[in-house]
């Protein structure tokens, strides 16, 4: 039989194409636990997403050495993908190169602000996300979780998280 | 590739990181203990978050130790189902924590070691083992910037404060050759520095007596380790495969 006429021969690209945008829909809707305003992808997590007949391969490179959230992660990338209707999922963890809050971007440095997180600088340039006073004074330098320290706003006298540039 | 960078010759890239990851799991859980009998609510919160960073250290390479064995064997199996006399981390992480400038003492002398160890292995050719370098790295800065701060502190604080972390320091420094019995890449030098500025400006001295222990790298621990891994591997003994 001639190949131009196997039923589906056409499709496997389309459906492959459709499979990543299907898979990468859903791992992009995975937020960060402890941070919920940001998504794996946003706060630099999230790798690599490929697609060979119908087995997901998800890379991601851990935060800081002991973040708790990365358990959480990988459920909620395992469940996202399953719901999306994938069965066979792999979940990869790369150190190399070590994560590091310059993969950060703008936009996401905006999201923190607004959820009241100063986001990642020097200690000396860090601004509160409430009323933009510099010269916050640190409180403590380990926080709530390991990416944050606390400080308090020398203007409006609130305290904050501010993420740790890392 | 891992090879390449041991120090060691006669250790296997397997034992070696074998080690170093023991020395972060079984300092993880001697800070753990700390947790709700912090100091203060900022120094529990420290402590806590200082011993996850050991954790998380440690199962990484564990992880990377299981791979090069190519037994099968993965951080759990490694953590949880090797005996006393398998674990090879130094003696000085098993040491109880003993007051709140015994637990300083001996994190300020391992973070001053690690800063060394991670430095240079966050260069090394294996590219794993140079990423999670690189970030144990930048927290064991944090670490100690944390730890020599305590030391400079009550060493140059009160009288009572200055004796009690000149008691640790004495009874601590016995443990600190070990760290670098098979040092090749010249951390002594450097540890050294790092160390001695801290402690003139703490005020404090080092001891006179000479006398050093090793013998953890060789799996030959101080009577305090197995306490600690029975309450650690109790459970997986007891259930083995038990998820939380």
């Amino acid at each position: 039989m001639d190949a131009a006429f196997l039923p589906g021969s056409e499709m496997v690209i389309g459906t492959a194409l459709l499979d990543v945008e299907r898979a990468r829909e859903a791992v992009n809707q995975v937020v960060d636990p402890e941070i919920p305003v940001l998504t794996i992808a946003e706060l630099g997590i999230l790798r690599d997403i490929i697609v060979e007949s119908g087995k997901v391969t998800v890379t991601i490179t851990p935060t800081y050495s002991g973040c708790p959230a990365l358990h959480q992660i990988e459920d909620d990338i395992r469940s996202g993908l399953l719901e999306a209707g994938f069965d066979q999922i792999v979940i990869m963890t790369t150190h190399h190169p070590a994560w590091t809050t310059d993969w950060m971007g703008p936009e996401a440095r905006d999201k923190l602000i607004a959820f009241g997180i100063a986001p990642p600088s020097s200690s000396d340039a860090v601004l509160c996300p409430r009323c933009d006073a510099s010269g916050p004074r640190v409180v403590s330098r380990f926080g709530s979780t390991a990416c944050k320290a606390l400080m308090v706003c020398g203007g409006c006298g609130e305290p904050f998280d501010w993420f740790k540039e890392f | 590739m891992i090879e390449s960078r041991i120090p060691s010759l006669e250790a296997s890239a397997f034992t070696w990181l074998l080690g170093h990851a023991d020395d972060n799991m079984v300092l993880a859980q001697r800070l753990g203990d700390w947790i709700s009998r912090g100091p203060e609510l900022e120094e529990d919160i420290a402590l806590g978050n200082i011993a996850l960073d050991h954790l998380g250290v440690a199962r990484a390479l564990y992880a990377l130790a299981g791979t090069v064995e190519g037994r099968g064997r993965g951080e759990d199996d490694l953590a949880m189902f090797r005996t006393e006399r398998e674990y090879r981390n130094l003696l000085l992480v098993e040491q109880p924590n003993g007051d709140f400038a015994h637990t300083m003492v001996r994190q300020f002398l391992f973070d001053a070691y690690q800063l060394q160890l991670w430095e240079d292995l966050s260069t090394a050719d294996d590219r794993e083992l140079a990423g999670i370098a690189g970030r144990a790295l930048k927290e064991a800065r944090y670490h100690f910037r944390h730890s020599s701060g305590w030391v400079i502190r009550l060493g140059d604080g009160t009288e009572e404060s200055s004796r009690r972390v000149q008691t640790a320091l004495d009874s601590l420094w016995r443990y600190t050759d070990e760290m670098f019995h098979d040092d090749t890449a010249g951390y002594r030098v450097a540890w050294d520095l790092e160390v001695m500025s801290v402690l003139a400006e703490a005020g404090l001295t080092i001891p006179e007596d000479p006398y050093q222990r090793p013998g953890g790298r060789q799996g030959l621990h101080s009577e305090h380790l197995g306490f600690l891994l029975a309450e650690m591997q109790w459970m997986q003994r007891s259930y083995p495969g038990l998820k939380w």
